[in-house]
């Protein structure tokens, strides 16, 4: 009895060490998890309290206007948000088909001895420093593209109807389509290795039973590997999309740098951090500066609308296939 | 017993004297990009010679006059000047300290550096979107033996604010009162057309890719990427080419004794040799020095350069202060550069010092 007594003693005392250092370990783990709300809510309040100056000036007007002009102090956010969302359009066009065709070339359709080099190298794409895709888009693509592409583009494409007239105009090399395909190029990366690795957790069962009814490669993926990785699929898009928003260096050396709304992709234009990134220095003043923040609280708000539109989509689709 | 006692005694010396020299003095400074190439290479023949280090942090114009109104820095440096009320209102005087020309470059095939002549008002309708085909009546007086091509102008600006883009839009504000009122002169501005390359460098690479471009850029760039300058007119109407000579000429005939706390933009000066897109970078300091002994050796740094830097400033193609300003500047230190017990922290024995 007594040596019972002294074990259940020795077990619950256990039991209690193991609960204190469960529950520090629920508290450290929720203070990481914490630390990224109090940051993002920081950054909020930062972003907010540094632009008051500029949004009293302006109003609403602010994020509605098409003006940058820092010598009449008048500031309008409208063709860096344009320039944002064109750029990163035309990055999630050209990029996602691209990373598809990787991704399931890796996972269904490549060799064995040659998935591995493939998958080294697109880890290695991403390690590139973001001046170098600027520094290589500028020296190297943005001549070729003018002297190549653009002139058949202006020819071919410029006389459709409707998306005609993004094609229209002087072979500069530089501008928003030379910034949207090297974001592109940045962002296929990031996407297709996500998708990779979440395809390669769809289930052999699953897989193999669509293959043994007769099915292709395509409808395998389409019918059985996509809706099953939706989610992730989704959430890797997001993620480039989300480098593609607010990246900086590359986009300045070859977006062209000019605060106008231009319907033709070859005209330049600038982006939101381009904007910042050029001009945050040799800000002087309180309205030009203040403005500049309130440009980082537009992204802030055009990223979070981005996400929040993308969720939808997503339970949506959820929905439909319920 | 004995011996440890002399191992510690001759480590504490040796200790005393490592910290004797790591605590060799150190100035700071913050601002302007365009002047960061000299002000390292004095400060590096300076150290060698005096043992006195600079730390200059090149972070923009803009960061640097922030940085000396929170008194992280013992000395701003723009290249915009303040305008004097600005510098009553800080308590702040100002000095310029090298000076450097902005050139127009253009790119059209076949024409080499300096065989383009332009005219103020021309430059003016370039980048107000006026005149956009090389081949326009205007160009193609001034230059009958040129072959001009009928592409269109890409005219090319900075991106990024700079002092560059102050020089060269003050300068266009002078000679065109359409561009003062559509555009007028900042570090940035509005441009009404054209594609904007991030820094000098960026302005040099989109200027040699674009076929039929204009830009301008700092001499040194000009001259380092083999760029076509172009020969350009001055208020005596002659052509003159950009070199250290013609940024001088500027210089020499401005007035900088009747300029009030020494806010003077070399655009468009007279003279026949004056090259009229000339401009000064400058420093700003407090004119009541908490420290009067740092503020005396960073006056002591610039009276060191001012007399022995002019041979460096021309190697990197700067153009130093000719001597009637700096021996100007160095009065106006003893004048208004003072401690807090109202001494002045300068004297005029200091300012022979800097020349041995």
């Amino acid at each position: 009895m007594t040596a019972m007594d002294a074990s259940n003693v020795v077990l619950s005392r256990q039991l209690r060490a193991q609960q204190i250092a469960d529950g520090a370990f629920r508290g450290i783990t929720f203070l990481c998890a914490g630390l990224v709300l109090a940051t993002l809510g920081a950054i909020l309040v930062a972003l907010t309290w540094g632009s008051l100056p500029a949004l009293r000036a302006f109003h609403f007007s602010f994020f509605t206007r098409d003006v940058w002009n820092p010598v009449t102090e008048q500031f309008g956010a409208v063709a860096a948000i344009y320039g944002t969302l064109v750029t990163s359009t035309i990055a999630i066009l050209v990029g996602v088909p691209i990373s598809f065709g990787i991704a399931i070339f890796l996972t269904e359709l490549a060799p064995s001895w040659l998935r591995r080099p493939i998958g080294t190298a697109i880890e290695l794409l991403a390690a590139i420093p973001s001046i170098i895709f600027g520094m290589w888009g500028l020296f190297v693509f943005a001549p070729f593209f003018a002297r190549h592409y653009q002139p058949w583009m202006t020819n071919h494409l410029g006389e459709l109807p409707l998306v005609g007239a993004l094609f229209q105009g002087p072979p500069l090399g530089i501008g928003m389509l030379t910034a949207g395909i090297i974001l592109a190029v940045m962002i296929i990366p990031f996407i297709s290795a996500i998708m990779r690795d979440v395809f390669l957790t769809v289930p052999a069962v699953m897989r193999e039973s669509a293959y043994s009814i007769g099915a292709t490669t395509w409808e395998v993926m389409w019918n059985v590997v996509l809706p099953y990785t939706r989610t992730s699929v989704i959430g890797a898009i997001m993620l480039g999309l989300g480098r593609a928003l607010g990246e900086t260096m590359a986009v300045t050396f070859v977006i062209g740098n000019a605060h106008h709304v231009s319907a033709s992709l070859f005209m330049p234009g600038a982006t939101i951090s381009s904007t910042i990134a050029n001009e945050f220095t040799e800000a002087v003043g309180d309205i030009y500066y203040s403005s500049l923040i309130a440009l980082g609280l537009a992204l802030f708000i055009v990223t979070i609308t981005v996400l929040a539109l993308a969720k939808l989509m997503l339970r949506r689709l959820d929905f439909r296939l319920r | 017993m004995h011996r440890g006692l002399k191992v510690a005694a001759l480590l504490g010396a040796v200790l005393l004297a490592g910290a004797g020299t790591a605590r060799a003095e150190t100035i700071s400074g913050a601002g302007a990009t365009f002047p960061y190439p000299i002000y390292a290479k004095w400060a590096d023949a300076y150290k060698d010679k005096s043992g006195v280090a600079l730390n200059y942090q090149s972070i923009g114009s803009g960061g640097g006059i922030k940085q000396i109104q929170a008194k992280t820095v013992d000395f701003g440096a723009s290249d915009m000047p303040l305008k004097p009320e600005d510098l009553d209102k800080m308590g702040l005087m100002q000095f310029p300290m090298v000076m450097g020309g902005v050139v127009p470059v253009v790119n059209i095939a076949g024409v080499k550096p300096g065989a383009m002549k332009l005219t103020p008002t021309v430059l003016a309708d370039i980048y107000l979107g006026k005149i956009t085909k090389w081949n326009d009546p205007a160009i193609a007086q001034l230059n009958p033996d040129l072959k001009l091509p009928g592409s269109n102008i890409n005219v090319v600006h900075r991106s990024d604010g700079s002092g560059t883009t102050f020089i060269f839009t003050h300068y266009l504000s002078q000679v065109s009162p359409e561009w003062q009122s559509k555009v007028g002169e900042n570090t940035s501005v509005e441009w009404p057309l054209g594609v904007g390359g991030k820094g000098n460098e960026g302005v040099a690479a989109y200027s040699k890719q674009l076929d039929g471009s204009i830009g301008y850029v700092e001499y040194a760039y000009a001259l380092q990427n083999k760029l076509a300058f172009a020969l350009f007119q001055n208020s005596a109407g002659k052509f003159v080419a950009p070199s250290s000579e013609t940024f001088q000429a500027a210089a020499a005939n401005a007035d900088w004794e009747h300029a009030p706390g020494l806010y003077l933009l070399l655009t468009n000066q007279p003279g026949d040799k004056s090259w009229p897109i000339t401009g000064a970078t400058f420093i700003l300091m407090y004119k009541t020095q908490d420290k009067p002994d740092t503020a005396r050796a960073v006056l002591k740094f610039f009276n060191w350069a001012y007399a022995n830097g002019s041979d460096m400033a021309a190697q990197l193609d700067y153009v130093p202060m000719p001597k009637n300003v700096v021996d100007l500047v160095r009065g106006l230190w003893e004048k208004n550069i003072k401690g807090v017990d109202g001494k002045p922290v300068f004297d005029a024995s200091m300012a022979m010092d800097g020349n041995k």
